[in-house]
């Protein structure tokens, strides 16, 4: 079942579509689950399927298009490295082999408890600031050097985040 | 119309076509793969690019509209070129495996190659690898690494079946075609799927590695299974049937075929066909010549006439027989001076016989309904009971009509419902009663509403309704909305000659005895042709009881099925593919077809084996050489389209209470409707083949302390099965839904009526 809170938003979201075109909000739908659980369940594609008048299959091939919906769970902190030519040419290749060395996991990957997961990311479109990350897919972090991506990590576990 | 010029050609087109249509109008070739007629366009396989004159480059000619004066080249340097750049990209990932593919011979994509694919492969790296799936009995999803996601299953799914239950995920080299979390695909049409994949990546479960399809022999016959008519192939390799495909025909079936049309043959050869005549001599089964058992069993017919008296005789045939043979057995029991003869086994009220002026039909043309604005569909399971004609009304319903629903069950019907009035099956009358009124009184609500604001009106009585226990009064009421309305009414035959039946006057007349009362009044001799009595009749408990007090039975089946228990003679007659034959058709229309392959054993086709009957019998005008002459004699003088008539006189609508206690809703389930579709293997594996469950609104259940799931006794007359019940919150309350037609519920009595339901 979706939460209170996930259709409240749904509605809100849907008042910016054509009552006839409710399946417009899927994307956002499957955002606000996955803000809400972390991660987005078949269940879940039933439910959103199921409020927003779609076929069950349909919100399936939306979940499995795009990168950022976590189909399985992602770690409490998930950090999505952007892995593309600019940010490789500028090191994103270390920051990669960093974040693996010192959260002992490998990419696509959560840590045992549950608390970092790491992910391969497409261009962020801020090459400016690379290399980057992207936390939970709401917080960019650039020009990252291991004392940047050490201190963002203690702020995670510090709570701060 | 616009003029275009394709490869030099002039044609003339309709405004708003594509270049593809236009092209296949004129008869000019493109290839193409993801393009279907009947699909909508997607544009992704990217086959039919086309050169068009001042486009800079190769257009789509399947998403490309006609404009006045467009130059269009199929065959120039550009587009060959661009149609073989298409042809390299799609063969890059394709398997190699022509040799043990399915597809092999009938293959777009092998026969493109032909044409645009080059003599060996540039592409050196690993080719991707998709795994298998498991999508269900019938439709094979095993290498899927030979998809080229042109996505018309995905189409088809969505547009024609009404549900998507295949889907296109991830993207890229990663996209691949797949159900929503490895469901199985239930769609009761899903075996077009395997005739729309330009591949092998959907093949046929059953036809797998059985033959090649340049081995098969082509027959062209008639459905078997409901009452549409459709036209189809039946495929033969060594006499045997392998596999059963539509044929097109745009008035009918489309190019469509539902999946127990195209998999009940698979029930054809099952191990209980019964093959040499056999009589019960002091209660042991013997299998005898052909000669031996038509004497027992004309001796057996002849002895009660001419003791007991003719009357003591009766008939029944199934629905699906055919002309032919219904024909013959009327002609047969008239001829020994008896009326008693039926083939509407699930009826249970006959009050209409007498007071309508003809067969009934549907009332139209299957094809009007694709031109229909309103429609009012009354007692039918519509998608289970007629899957091709709901793909039909689907359309059409995107394309504005709207249908209104009364029925005694909530089935999704997977498409727009405008209104609906689910209520018990007491209740029936009194609700079209009401929408009479209200469509009277033109009212602008509801289902009155909109019906009366229709052009083209028209009421549609399903199986449910011509079962029903009040069938006539619910004919009398569409009748008088239909008038109301200015629309037509008719009826959604129930099997593939429902209206054959009445044509061949395999019906009692006023002199005889019908179906129900043969049962209830029972005879002393009944002859049986194709009956399963237990599953086929409207009360089972009656039927068998008549026909096991009965002194003679003599059965004509293709089966040795549960009549070994009360049968004394079993012939055995052929199904529709060992035999020739005519089907009328719901809409009215006379279709015959011949044997696709010989009969199996010593079976013989029943129109055959009721000749000689006759012969022995001494009746005469039995002298028929082939199955035309019985059909041109059945038919002589008549117009068919003449007897076809809906109209009702004389009935009384009477608005009863409703009765206490449980009433039983019955649905025949789609794959157990006939003798050879409750054999054919792969559809007893589907979903909608599963064992019946006891159906109740959750409160009912509450009322009686159980939950769903658990077992319950279910008890009606005489008899009660234990069964799994299920809540369905949609059904009225007061209501229990339990198939009929199935052996778990054989025990029960009347598809109607009330039924009590305790915990187990």
């Amino acid at each position: 079942m979706l939460s209170q809170q996930v259709t409240t938003l749904i509605d809100k979201e849907l008042k910016k579509y054509p009552a006839d075109q409710r399946q417009s909000a899927v994307m956002a739908a499957l955002r606000f689950v996955q803000d809400e659980k972390g991660v987005i369940t078949p269940e879940d594609m039933s439910d959103v399927a199921a409020y927003l008048g779609m076929q069950q299959m349909a919100v399936y091939e939306v979940a499995t298009f795009y990168h950022m919906y976590n189909l399985k769970p992602m770690g409490k902190h998930t950090l999505t490295v952007c892995t593309n030519l600019s940010c490789t040419l500028c090191g994103s290749g270390d920051t990669v082999s960093y974040l693996e060395k010192k959260l002992g996991i490998k990419m696509g990957e959560v840590t045992a408890d549950g608390k970092f997961g790491l992910r391969e990311g497409e261009c962020m479109g801020a090459c400016i600031d690379a290399p980057l990350l992207t936390l939970n897919n709401k917080k960019m972090c650039g020009k990252l050097t291991t004392a940047k991506i050490d201190k963002i990590l203690a702020d995670l576990e510090g709570g701060k985040a | 119309m616009i003029n275009i010029e394709i490869d030099g050609k002039h044609i003339e087109t309709e405004n708003g076509s594509t270049v593809i249509e236009a092209a296949h109008k004129a008869g000019i070739a493109i290839p193409h793969f993801c393009y279907h007629k009947k699909l909508s366009i997607a544009a992704n396989c990217r086959m039919c690019l086309v050169q068009v004159e001042k486009a800079p480059k190769p257009l789509p000619a399947c998403a490309t509209p006609v404009t006045e004066g467009m130059k269009v080249f199929t065959h120039s340097d550009q587009a060959v070129k661009a149609q073989k750049g298409v042809m390299e990209f799609l063969l890059i990932n394709h398997p190699l495996d022509c040799p043990i593919c399915d597809q092999g011979g009938e293959c777009m994509l092998q026969d493109m190659s032909v044409g645009y694919g080059g003599g060996h492969s540039r592409y050196q790296e690993e080719k991707r690898m998709v795994l298998s799936k498991d999508i269900g009995p019938l439709v094979s999803a095993e290498e899927m690494s030979r998809c080229i996601n042109c996505t018309r299953c995905v189409r088809f799914g969505q547009e024609i079946g009404g549900k998507m239950e295949l889907g296109q995920a991830f993207r890229t080299e990663h996209a691949e075609i797949m159900s929503f979390v490895s469901g199985t695909v239930d769609s009761e049409l899903s075996g077009n799927m395997i005739d729309l994949c330009p591949v092998g990546a959907l093949t046929s479960k059953p036809f797998r590695y059985k033959a090649r399809s340049w081995e098969l022999s082509r027959r062209r016959s008639i459905s078997a299974h409901d009452s549409l008519g459709s036209n189809l192939a039946v495929h033969t390799k060594n006499n045997q049937v392998l596999r059963v495909l539509p044929i097109d025909n745009e008035d009918i079936n489309e190019c469509w075929l539902s999946d127990k049309d195209r998999f009940a043959y698979e029930g054809l050869n099952t191990a209980d066909r019964l093959t040499k005549p056999m009589i019960k001599q002091d209660g042991k089964w013997q299998e005898v010549e052909w000669q031996v058992a038509l004497e027992y069993a004309a001796n057996g017919l002849r002895h009660i006439a001419n003791g007991a008296g003719a009357e003591q005789l009766g008939a029944l045939a199934t629905g699906g027989s055919t002309l032919e043979e219904m024909y013959l057995l009327q002609k047969l029991m008239r001829g020994m001076g008896s009326n008693n003869v039926d083939f509407r086994l699930r009826q249970s009220d006959f009050s209409a016989d007498g007071k309508q002026q003809g067969a009934p039909w549907l009332g139209f043309s299957v094809a009007d309904i694709s031109r229909a604005d309103r429609l009012l569909i009354v007692g039918s399971f519509l998608r289970k009971d007629h899957p091709v004609l709901a793909a039909r009304i689907r359309q059409a319903v995107k394309k504005g009509l709207q249908v209104s629903l009364i029925h005694s069950a909530d089935d999704d019907q997977q498409m727009n419902i405008a209104h609906k009035t689910i209520v018990a099956p007491d209740a029936l009358v009194n609700t079209l009663s009401q929408v009479a009124q209200a469509v009277a009184a033109k009212q602008t609500e509801g289902i009155a509403g909109s019906l009366s604001s229709g052009e083209r009106v028209a009421v549609l009585l399903g199986n449910f309704a011509q079962q029903h226990p009040q069938a006539a009064q619910i004919q009398t009421l569409a009748q008088q909305i239909a008038t109301a309305t200015h629309g037509k009414f008719g009826f959604l035959g129930e099997a593939a000659n429902s209206v054959g039946g009445y044509i061949a006057q395999a019906i009692p007349g006023a002199k005889g005895l019908n179906a129900a009362s043969m049962m209830a009044s029972p005879r002393k001799a009944y002859v049986l042709l194709n009956v399963e009595a237990e599953l086929d009749c409207a009360n089972p408990q009656q039927a068998m009881a008549a026909l096991q007090s009965a002194d003679t039975v003599i059965v004509l089946s293709a089966y040795k099925n549960k009549a070994l228990d009360y049968a004394d003679v079993l012939l055995p007659v052929t199904p529709f593919t060992e035999t020739s034959g005519t089907f009328i058709s719901t809409e009215g229309r006379v279709q015959s077809f011949k044997g696709a392959v010989k009969p199996l054993g010593e079976a013989r086709p029943a129109w055959k084996v009721l000749r000689v009957l006759g012969n022995l019998l001494k009746v005469d005008g039995f002298d028929f050489d082939t199955s035309e002459a019985v059909r041109d004699e059945a038919l002589k003088g008549v117009d068919v389209s003449t007897k076809l008539n809906n109209a009702i006189t004389g009935v009384e609508v009477k608005v009863e209470a409703s009765a206490a206690g449980l009433q039983r809703v019955s649905d025949v389930p789609i794959y157990m409707t006939d003798a050879v579709v409750r054999r054919s293997a792969p559809l007893q594996a589907t979903a909608d083949a599963a064992t019946p469950q006891v159906w109740m609104h959750s409160e009912e259940l509450n009322n009686i302390g159980v939950k769903s799931g658990m077992n319950v006794k279910v008890s009606q007359g005489s008899g009660s099965v234990k069964l799994a019940c299920r809540a369905d919150d949609k059904l009225p309350k007061g209501v229990v839904r339990i198939a009929a037609g199935h052996s778990a519920t054989a025990a029960l009595g009347a598809m109607f009526g009330t039924i009590t339901v305790e915990r187990a």
